[in-house]
């Protein structure tokens, strides 16, 4: 195993002063090579998950190991593409791609001409010279997952990569991602609320459960021989996570709108209030 | 006591040909340019320890904005006592007339730097001294410049004031010259200096650096 995330718990203080528990212990195997995502209600922990793994953050107990190494601070081997492009304003996009390589001390000439490859990988080898506001959202978040590529990490920690971005875009770049995760065979670690996003990109789901987060399932996504999944399997495999998920959501919407109120729509919800005594 | 106006324009004129006012210029213009030089640099450094440690920011943040409410001038008594009635003691609170605003600028400019850059540049791995070049302050940038934009208009006051009372040449001096001579042209002659200084400095100089900082930003459309 590559990733190991081995008995991660992780609580935080909130406003009113009260421990919460974010992440119940967790363990999660991640292959070399292969494409994770993790789903999960707002909230469950899923962000909180990537950042322990970025080394952004320290877990209260439990260890993550790449390639047997103990993650505990951020690293050029592990970067994130994060749910804004965060890229500098006051940067080029080549001087934004170039950043992490400068940082690495490597030569000038050699940092800018492997920019200018991977940024031609992402489709954007006319806009070198823009400043990030000349650029798309979708634009900046290819610069960004540019950014990320440059470095040549084992791992690609994406969170919620795509969500700011509109229907279209996040098709394109879905095709983007999966032709450069073939061609390059980095390990991604994908964050999303989005299941069909989850199944279209990855080979395997993770599910996650909420307050604490935890994971519920591990869901396989087979695929054809030449990478494609049928739609049908698509679907069915998108049902399941749907109806794993139910619990969880009706979990957290409880919490927001009151104990009476249901999601699921097979089922007449009756409180025991309403209840004329038929138990009896 | 009112010059005609061809009478003030005549003594400008002769004033900026002789050297009397150009000379003036020079010397306001040093000092403000040193003085204005150390607050930056001492506000930027004031500003960086109130914003990295929450000690320094619960005392020595607080005497700031208490000292920032103290107009320079009223230092000059005391600044007289310390360094004697000279060119340092104007020095003095030129410099002391622009840091605290600076400071209060700069703890702002750092505090308020998004989160998002500050983990994306720790994802590549910076820290240090790399981190507060390449990210903190060129991320501060904006309000830095506005803070500049202040503690000119502070420094440009104190400036004015000490000389007029301190004097050792500058344009303060030749005010009270002009005065202690009865020569109104002269005075109304080195107030126009005053404003167009001022004006320059102001409009063209900071106006037009925050105006391309903020188009490079996207803060501001291109007219």
């Amino acid at each position: 195993m590559y990733l190991t995330i081995e008995k991660i718990q992780k609580s935080f203080v909130n406003d009113r002063k009260e421990n919460v528990k974010v992440l119940d212990g967790i363990n999660l195997n991640v292959k070399k090579g292969s494409f994770v995502s993790i789903v999960g209600p707002s909230g469950c922990g899923k962000s909180t998950l990537l950042y322990l793994v970025a080394g952004l953050d320290k877990a209260d107990s439990g260890e993550i190991r790449v390639d047997g190494e103990l993650v505990s601070k951020p690293g050029p081997e592990r970067v994130v593409v994060f749910q804004e492009a965060g890229l500098f304003p006051w940067l080029t996009v080549l001087e934004n791609v170039t950043y992490g390589l400068n940082l690495k001390k490597m030569p000038k000439e050699e940092a800018k001409a492997k920019a200018l490859d991977v940024l031609k990988m992402v489709h954007l080898s006319k806009y070198v010279n823009s400043y990030p506001h000349e650029l798309s959202g979708g634009m900046k978040q290819r610069v960004s997952i540019a950014r990320a590529l440059v470095m040549e990490p084992d791992i690609l920690l994406m969170d919620e990569p795509f969500s700011a971005l509109d229907e279209q875009t996040r098709m394109v770049l879905h095709k983007e991602l999966l032709d450069i995760w073939r061609k390059t065979k980095v390990t991604i670690f994908f964050i999303t609320h989005n299941i069909r996003e989850a199944v279209l990109l990855s080979e395997e789901v993770v599910v996650f459960a909420t307050r604490p987060g935890r994971i519920k399932e591990i869901i396989p996504v087979p695929t054809m021989k030449d990478g494609v999944t049928p739609d049908s399997v698509t679907l069915n495999t998108e049902q399941r996570i749907l109806s794993i998920l139910q619990d969880e959501i009706e979990k957290v919407l409880k919490e927001e709108m009151g104990d009476d109120y249901s999601f699921k729509t097979d089922h007449l919800h009756r409180g025991d209030s309403g209840d004329m005594g038929s138990h009896i | 006591m009112f010059p005609s106006l061809t009478q003030v324009l005549e003594t400008l004129f002769n004033g900026l040909m002789s050297g009397q006012i150009t000379l003036a210029i020079g010397k306001s213009m040093g000092r403000i340019l040193l003085g204005f030089t150390i607050a930056i640099i001492v506000g930027l450094i004031l500003g960086y320890f109130i914003w990295r440690y929450k000690l320094v920011e619960d005392t020595l943040g607080f005497v700031v904005t208490a000292l920032q409410s103290i107009p320079s001038i009223v230092w000059f008594p005391l600044a007289i006592i310390w360094f004697g009635l000279n060119d340092f003691s104007i020095l003095f609170i030129v410099t002391i007339g622009a840091t605290w605003t600076m400071t209060v600028n700069a703890t702002s400019g750092f505090k308020n730097v998004p989160q998002l850059y500050q983990r994306v540049a720790k994802v590549y791995g910076s820290s240090g001294i790399h981190f507060l070049r390449t990210v903190i302050l060129p991320a501060s940038v904006p309000q830095i410049i506005s803070g500049l934009r202040i503690a000119w208009a502070f420094s440009w006051r104190a400036l004015m004031a000490g000389e007029l009372l301190g004097g050792g040449g500058g344009l303060g001096q030749l005010l009270e010259m002009g005065r202690s001579l009865g020569q109104m042209d002269l005075v109304i002659s080195v107030m126009i200096i005053i404003a167009i200084i001022g004006t320059i400095v102001d409009n063209v100089v900071f106006s037009r650096l925050e105006r391309n900082v903020e188009i490079k930003w996207g803060i501001r459309k291109r007219a």
